[in-house]
């Protein structure tokens, strides 16, 4: 009986690990090129982004400490994949978010991911 | 959406070859041509001043008597800088001469006025009618001078498009003239060069350099859209030009952005040809959709930094002279920046 609720236990830890396409596939070259997309668009008309000195507007939240946020807008799993089609098109990953789709392509999306989860990485 | 290069501040300091070596015009090729000219003389002269010092440490003693003679004192003393000095003297002056000469007859002539922390630029015609009002960004045909007719409605601005021409100040109460020539087309950007106060390094500009054909096109439409009368009730913006994106449809409203454009007292200081938005402190943004840039030279022109610029603009250029509109919502912020993006 022990045993059982032990193995259930696991599987509840096992049950919470991040998806398949996890961090740490993402490269320091990628957050490179990320945050050169990130300066070029200009996120940071809206958002406090760490790395970035200028702008860092107040209209949308800040994102310090972004890679330790559970939900991305509080509403899709906080993964790479999503994050990459939330910063290309927010309404269509999210209906409903006030973000608007951004002038970036979904590879140039996927480096902005890279960089929004490794600036934090100390 | 305008996918163009954030700033127009980064386009005239930043690149390589720096943009101060790499002129593209006749105007700024003379001001780079004495610029390498003063170059090497500083060079040849520390050259020259170093060896003479060696000589006087360490070489021959007859060497040593020469140098220390009244001959070399007249001679690398006087006459040397008097002829060198002079000679820049004249150059300079005629190039100066050169920048700022007066209208002759076909250049065409854009009104320049610095405002803290903005560029005020106006289309003149012929007779120096307003026929264009524009604000940071400045639009130039092909192989065809330009004067710019530069004013300040506060304090001591100053105009410099390193890759165009030499730097002119912007001085109240006063009208300073500056030539400018592009020989090829593209975007060169442009800066303030004068300290203004708080968000001086952030007053910036973009140049835009068309073949000639498409430049009058370009300004003949303009012309036209800026004399549209008056008109009650309509949305304003070019016929056709509101484009739903349709992965989003309907959800932002172009014509809902205007009542609240109106409603909120935007049209207290920005003017939108033909509606009854007519204010003049702040830039006319009946073009706003198709602008280089946001906030004078410094953001990219698209949704996001449009809404972000509405929000919050005291965050992202801190003491300019527009609040930040934080009390709208975010739905209102989109439908007013959809508005904003018809306006081309």
């Amino acid at each position: 009986m022990q045993q059982v609720a032990v193995a259930a236990a696991l599987l509840t830890v096992v049950a919470c690990k991040p998806p398949p396409d996890d961090r740490t596939s993402l490269s320091a070259d990628a957050a490179e090129r990320g945050k050169a997309v990130i300066e070029r668009v200009s996120c940071g008309s809206c958002h406090a982004i760490p790395g970035i000195d200028w702008p860092r507007g107040g209209a949308a939240p800040s994102l310090e400490d972004f890679d330790d946020v559970g939900l991305i807008a509080g509403a899709l799993p906080n993964t790479p994949g999503n994050l990459a089609a939330f910063v290309r098109d927010a309404p269509a990953a999210k209906p409903g978010s006030t973000m608007p789709p951004m002038p970036i392509t979904a590879a140039e999306a996927e480096d902005v991911a890279a960089y929004l989860y490794g600036m934090n990485d100390e | 959406m305008n996918k163009g290069a954030a700033s127009g501040i980064m386009e005239a300091l930043w690149g390589w070859p720096p943009p101060v070596f790499d002129p593209a015009g006749p105007y700024a090729s003379s001001v780079t041509t004495l610029a390498w000219v003063l170059l090497a003389l500083g060079v040849a002269v520390t050259g020259i001043v170093i060896a003479a010092l060696y000589v006087a440490i360490k070489g021959p003693e007859r060497w040593r008597k020469k140098l220390g003679g009244e001959k070399a004192v007249w001679i690398g003393g006087i006459a040397f800088p008097a002829v060198v000095l002079t000679g820049l003297l004249i150059w300079g002056l005629a190039l100066t001469a050169s920048l700022t000469e007066p209208i002759r007859g076909r250049e065409a002539r854009v009104r320049v006025t610095g405002e803290m922390w903005w560029f005020r630029v106006e289309y003149l015609d012929p007779a120096g009618r307003v026929i264009v009002r524009d604000a940071n960004e400045l639009h130039l045909p092909l192989d065809r001078p330009v004067v710019l007719e530069l004013r300040s409605a506060d304090v001591v601005h100053s105009i410099w498009i390193p890759h165009l021409s030499g730097k002119m100040d912007m001085v109240p109460g006063r009208i300073n003239q500056l030539r400018v020539e592009a020989s090829r087309t593209g975007r060169f950007g442009g800066v303030c060069a004068e300290y203004c106060g708080g968000p001086h390094a952030l007053m910036g500009f973009v140049t835009q350099v068309h073949e000639a054909a498409d430049y009058d096109r370009w300004l003949a439409a303009r012309a036209a859209r800026q004399a549209q009368p008056v008109a009650a009730g309509a949305t304003p913006g070019r016929p056709g030009a509101v484009v739903r994106d349709p992965a989003e449809p309907q959800r932002y409203d172009p014509a809902l952005g205007w009542t609240l454009f109106r409603d909120t007292g935007c049209a207290a200081c920005h003017r939108i040809a033909g509606t009854e938005a007519n204010g003049l402190a702040g830039p006319d943004l009946t073009h706003v959709g198709s602008r280089l840039s946001l906030g004078a030279g410094i953001l990219p022109n698209h949704r996001g930094t449009m809404i972000g610029w509405i929000a919050d603009s005291q965050s992202i250029k801190p003491g300019n002279r527009m609040p930040s509109y934080d009390r709208l919502s975010a739905e209102e912020l989109g439908h007013i920046a959809a508005f904003l993006e018809a306006q081309k």
